[in-house]
C-alpha cells in the first residue's frame, strides 16, 4: 500500500463531503421551493397567536406542505412546553 | 420545426458562452442552419469567442427597437456559411430586452433557421429569464463544484416554473448536463464531485462531460469556437455532446483519469 492510499482512506475525502453538503441544501431548497409563498407569513401569525395563549419558543412550531397529485397537505406541528409541576 | 436550445448554469464563469459557441458551430457544420444569440445585454461577448467582434454593426437591442432588420443584424460566421450570430447590445440599459421583442425575433428566426443557440448571461436576473423563457431545450453547464451545482439545481428550478412552457402547461422544457472543467485525476483523488455525484444530486440527463483543457483558453484568444479544434480533447468532447443531442449513439469520454481511450482500449501503458 503506497502512502497515497494510506491517506485516501484514513481521511474523508472532500469530495464526499462537498456531495453530502449538497445533497442536504438541494434537498431542503427544494422543498421550500415548491411552497406557496404566503406559508413564511402564515406561519410568524400562527406563532403569533398561540403565543397568547401558551409560551412557547419561536422554534416549536413547524409548518410543512406537501404536494402530490390530487392533494395539497399542510401539517402544522406546535410542540408544547412539558407540564409544570403542581404546586402544593 | 426549429428548436430553441438555451445554454444556462446560473453561476457565472462555467462555460456557458464556450458551450453556446461550440455547440452551434457543431450544429451548422453537421449541416443545420443555426442561429445563436447572445443575451449578456451590456457585456457581449459571444462576438470575442466567436471571432466576428469586428464585424459587429447592429445587434438584438437595434432589431427588437426597429432600428435594423434582423438581417442586417444576424452576422454570418466565417468558418461556416450554416451559422449566424445575433451579438448582445452593450448598452446599460438593462430594460432594453423585452419579453414580446424577444418572442417576436425568435418567431422570425424559427422560419429560417433549424436550431436557435440562446447564450444566457448568469445570475437570475431579466437577461437570464429571457433567454430561458421560450426555450425547447435546456442545456445546462456544471461544474464540478459546490456553488456551480447548488445554483444549477436553482436554475432547474426556474425552467420549471417560470418558462413559456411551464407557464402554458405544455410539455417542460427538456433539460440536459453538461459537465464542464472535469478533472478525473481529481475526482480519482477524491478532491473534486464525480460524475456519480454530480448526477446524483440534480437527477439530470447527462449530455457530456467536458474536460478541464488548456485548448479552451487557446480557442478563445483567437476567436475559434474550440469544437473546430478537432484535435482537442475539449473539441472532441463537444462533437460528442453534438452528436448525442442529435440522436447519435456515443459512449461517454472523458470520464476516467486515462486520457488515451485507445490506449486503454488496447491495453497499452
Amino acid at each position: 500500500m503506497s502512502l497515497l492510499d494510506y491517506f485516501k482512506i484514513s481521511k474523508e475525502s472532500t469530495a464526499s463531503l462537498a456531495k453530502e453538503r449538497l445533497q442536504i441544501l438541494v434537498a431542503h431548497e427544494r422543498s421550500s421551493r415548491n411552497q406557496p409563498s404566503y406559508l413564511p407569513q402564515m406561519q410568524k401569525e400562527l406563532l403569533e397567536v398561540i403565543r397568547k395563549y401558551i409560551n412557547v419558543g419561536q422554534d416549536a412550531i413547524s409548518v410543512s406542505f406537501e404536494q402530490d397529485e390530487d392533494q395539497e397537505t399542510l401539517e402544522l406541528n406546535i410542540v408544547l412546553p412539558d407540564l409544570q409541576p403542581k404546586n402544593t | 420545426m426549429a428548436r430553441i436550445i438555451v445554454v444556462t448554469s446560473g453561476k457565472g464563469g462555467v462555460g456557458k458562452t464556450t458551450t453556446s459557441a461550440a455547440i452551434a458551430m457543431g450544429l451548422a457544420k453537421k449541416g443545420h442552419k443555426t442561429a445563436v444569440i447572445d443575451f449578456d445585454v451590456g457585456l457581449r461577448n459571444l462576438d470575442l469567442i466567436m471571432g466576428c467582434e469586428r464585424r459587429v454593426v447592429y445587434d438584438f437591442v437595434n432589431v427588437i427597437n426597429g432600428e435594423a432588420t434582423l438581417n442586417q443584424a444576424l452576422i454570418r460566421d466565417k468558418n461556416c456559411n450554416q451559422l449566424y450570430i445575433l451579438p448582445a447590445s452593450q448598452t446599460r440599459d438593462k430594460d432594453a430586452l423585452s419579453q414580446e421583442g424577444v418572442g417576436k425575433i425568435l418567431d422570425e428566426l424559427r422560419k429560417e433557421f433549424k436550431y436557435i443557440v440562446c447564450d444566457s448571461p448568469a445570475g437570475i436576473e431579466k437577461g437570464a429569464h429571457l433567454a430561458m423563457y421560450y426555450a425547447d431545450d435546456a442545456f445546462i453547464v456544471t461544474n464540478p463544484e459546490v456553488s456551480s451545482v447548488r445554483d444549477s439545481d436553482r436554475m432547474l428550478g426556474i425552467l420549471s416554473s417560470k418558462s413559456r412552457r411551464a407557464e402554458l402547461n405544455e410539455e417542460p422544457i427538456k433539460e440536459y448536463l453538461l459537465l464542464s472543467r472535469y478533472s478525473p485525476d481529481r475526482v480519482k483523488l477524491g478532491e473534486m464531485l464525480s460524475v456519480e455525484d454530480v448526477q446524483d444530486i440534480l437527477s439530470l440527463h447527462l449530455l457530456g462531460v467536458i474536460p478541464e483543457s488548456k485548448s479552451v483558453l487557446n480557442a478563445s484568444n483567437s476567436g475559434m469556437p474550440v469544437i473546430l479544434d478537432e484535435k482537442s480533447d475539449a473539441g472532441q468532447a463537444y462533437a460528442d455532446i453534438v452528436d448525442r443531442y442529435l440522436g447519435e449513439d456515443r459512449p461517454h469520454r472523458f470520464i476516467d483519469e486515462d486520457k488515451g481511450f485507445f490506449r486503454k482500449l488496447f491495453g497499452g501503458k
